[in-house]
């Protein structure tokens, strides 16, 4: 099994466009996202299954998380999905429109059903997609729902449908998703995606809404568009200023533990377990992004 | 599987091949494609791997290369067999 080390960017590549799967890990996106739902027309369900699936088995492509949106729970396509793109190297599968945690254990059993049959000695991931005001409001349920969880994503433009409003530049009516999502995540101990920018000629616009939700605690972002990539991977590399800190603040911790003091104070302010750990947290993602950056 | 009625699969996009099957007494392949000096034997040996994995022995398979990859090959062959069956 692959380790996987930064889940800054999710890459989108439709499920039937066997160029751009055949490219999938050049790009440089942490993980890729092969669409078996909304960018493949009912006609051609059947071959975009097959085309992903033949992909994942028979090029691997090795070093990238690869993931894959089926059709939602109930929809006549899931069963097929999961039987065409289910193999040893497929890491996760991501369930659009998650309303609730029986869709997370529906899925599950589905997944263990045709793992069996297929002989595959590895659990597959499952990344609940949250993008309705049901899924928004059952989301600590559904993140707690599966061991198979770990990540859960917030899809923006179905949730606006369902919210019967607008989805704006600025995305405000996302607030209070954005931040419950986030808030699950985080008391599950899982990553959180945010949502797609789908302006893919604004790079402003795109760093300006991956500041914004990186502070709010999300892990990455869903990118539509390789040119996405770099801008997003930017701003979610931690500042020199904040890597210094983490130093500073794991060196005090480890010179404290030696002299056996309980209390540490780092520029007059008290350090304790929780920031000690979001230190380290900082100097590892630094140490991972100086290592992914090498291989870019 | 046996070959019912004419499918097809796939498209002339780049890195992409139309696959076309037609009910036969026999098996008959036909392949187009502006590597076919190159890769033409290979994209033949997929498409038969690709019949026997299916259990097909009679059918008419024709192949519209535009420069895919094995993995491609493989699914759109698979999938226009499965289309011609039904």
């Amino acid at each position: 099994m692959k380790e996987f080390k930064l889940r800054r960017t999710m890459l989108y590549i439709p499920g039937n466009n066997p160029g751009m799967i055949g490219n999938a890990d050049i790009f440089g996106a942490d993980s890729v996202l092969f669409d078996l739902e909304d960018s493949v027309a009912a006609s051609e369900k059947d071959a975009a299954r097959e085309l992903v699936g033949s992909f994942i088995k028979n090029r691997g492509f090795s070093n990238i998380e690869i993931t894959v949106r089926v059709n939602p729970m109930g929809s006549e396509y899931i069963r097929d999905d999961l039987i065409a793109v289910v193999d040893g190297n497929l890491d996760a599968v991501r369930l659009p429109k998650t309303n609730s945690k029986n869709d997370v254990r529906e899925l599950e059993k589905m997944l263990e059903e045709v793992e069996k049959e297929k002989g595959i000695g590895r659990k597959i991931r499952i990344h609940p997609m949250i993008e309705t005001a049901l899924g928004v409001e059952n989301t600590f349920d559904i993140a707690l729902s599966s061991k198979r969880i770990d990540a859960i994503t917030i899809g923006g433009q179905d949730l606006t449908a369902d919210m019967e409003i607008v989805k704006t530049e600025k995305g405000d009516e996302l607030f209070y998703a954005r931040t419950r999502i986030v808030m699950a995540a985080k008391a599950a101990g899982i990553d959180a995606m945010d949502t797609v920018y789908a302006d893919v000629n604004n790079e402003q616009g795109l760093i300006e809404e991956t500041q914004m939700v990186k502070k709010l605690g999300f892990t990455g972002k869903a990118v539509i568009n390789p040119r996405q990539i770099k801008p997003v991977h930017n701003v979610f590399r931690p500042a020199s200023e904040e890597i210094e800190w983490a130093r500073e603040v794991i060196n005090a911790y480890e010179a404290a533990l030696k002299e056996g003091k309980g209390v540490i104070a780092i520029r007059g302010k008290m350090i304790d377990p929780p920031v000690v750990k979001r230190a380290q947290k900082i100097i590892a993602i630094a140490a991972l992004e100086n290592g992914a950056e090498d291989e870019e | 599987m046996k070959i019912k009625n004419k499918a097809q699969c796939g498209s002339l996009e780049s890195s992409d091949l139309m696959v076309f099957v037609e009910p036969a007494d026999s098996l008959k392949i036909e392949i187009e494609s502006s590597v076919k000096k190159q890769y033409g034997k290979s994209i033949e040996r997929t498409v038969k791997e690709e019949l026997e994995r299916a259990g097909v022995k009679s059918v008419y398979i024709k192949i519209q290369d535009a420069g895919a990859l094995d993995p491609t090959i493989r699914a759109r062959v698979s999938t226009a067999l499965k289309r011609g069956s039904k």
